[in-house]
């Protein structure tokens, strides 16, 4: 199972709207994104990959997600 | 969700201070995450404990469960959820990874972590 970049683009981007997101990966399956918010101010490293994990809703759970890799870059973004 | 194995989880990552849940082993590592963090623990000569998730289906998921994080490697430092593949690579090059081992009492090799750094600068 393969998912396109911009399928997990707009799914970021509707739970950070200020985001600025960046999705590679030409294999559907291991891919990164780069994702600058003004949500991740004052939020741990991992506090901030939850977030956009939650955001992803399920697309990388378990052995029937369709996502298996995702190299995640957060970074907080100056508002 | 298997309770046997968030009981074994649990027990694992306190009796071991260092613990790396990856697919495959320290000396063979069957993805390039796991592979890319065992090598830098390796590389700084910590004493570290492997699980392979491979070899048991209810810790590739229990484990998924037990930090609510999806995706594998991930390291646990005395009874700690750290973080994955991305967090290590940035706490390693950042030097908040030297801090939490010296913090923790973890022995590890300073000038092979400075090495590192200097070769990814």
């Amino acid at each position: 199972m393969a998912i396109d970049a911009i399928v997990i683009e707009n799914l970021i981007k509707e739970a950070f709207p200020d985001a600025e997101v960046k999705v590679d990966g030409a294999d559907g399956v291991h891919m990164s994104a780069i994702v600058a918010s003004s949500q991740f101010a004052g939020k741990s490293m991992i506090a901030q990959h939850r977030m956009v994990f939650a955001a992803l809703k399920g697309k990388m759970d378990g052995p029937n997600g369709e996502l298996h890799a995702l190299a995640l870059t957060t970074k907080v973004k100056d508002v | 969700m298997s309770d046997t194995a968030q009981a074994t989880i649990k027990e694992t990552i306190t009796d071991n201070d260092v613990v790396l849940f990856m697919k495959g082993t320290s000396s063979m590592p069957q993805c390039g995450f796991s592979s890319r963090i065992a090598g830098v623990l390796n590389f700084l000569n910590i004493s570290w404990l492997d699980i392979n998730v491979l070899d048991d289906e209810n810790i590739r998921q229990g484990i998924k469960d037990f930090s609510d994080w999806p995706t594998i490697p991930q390291m646990y430092v005395k009874g700690e959820f750290v973080g994955g593949c991305d967090i290590i690579t940035d706490m390693m090059l950042s030097g908040e990874l030297d801090t939490l081992f010296e913090t923790n009492d973890i022995k590890f090799d300073k000038a092979a972590a400075d090495k590192v750094r200097q070769a990814n600068s």
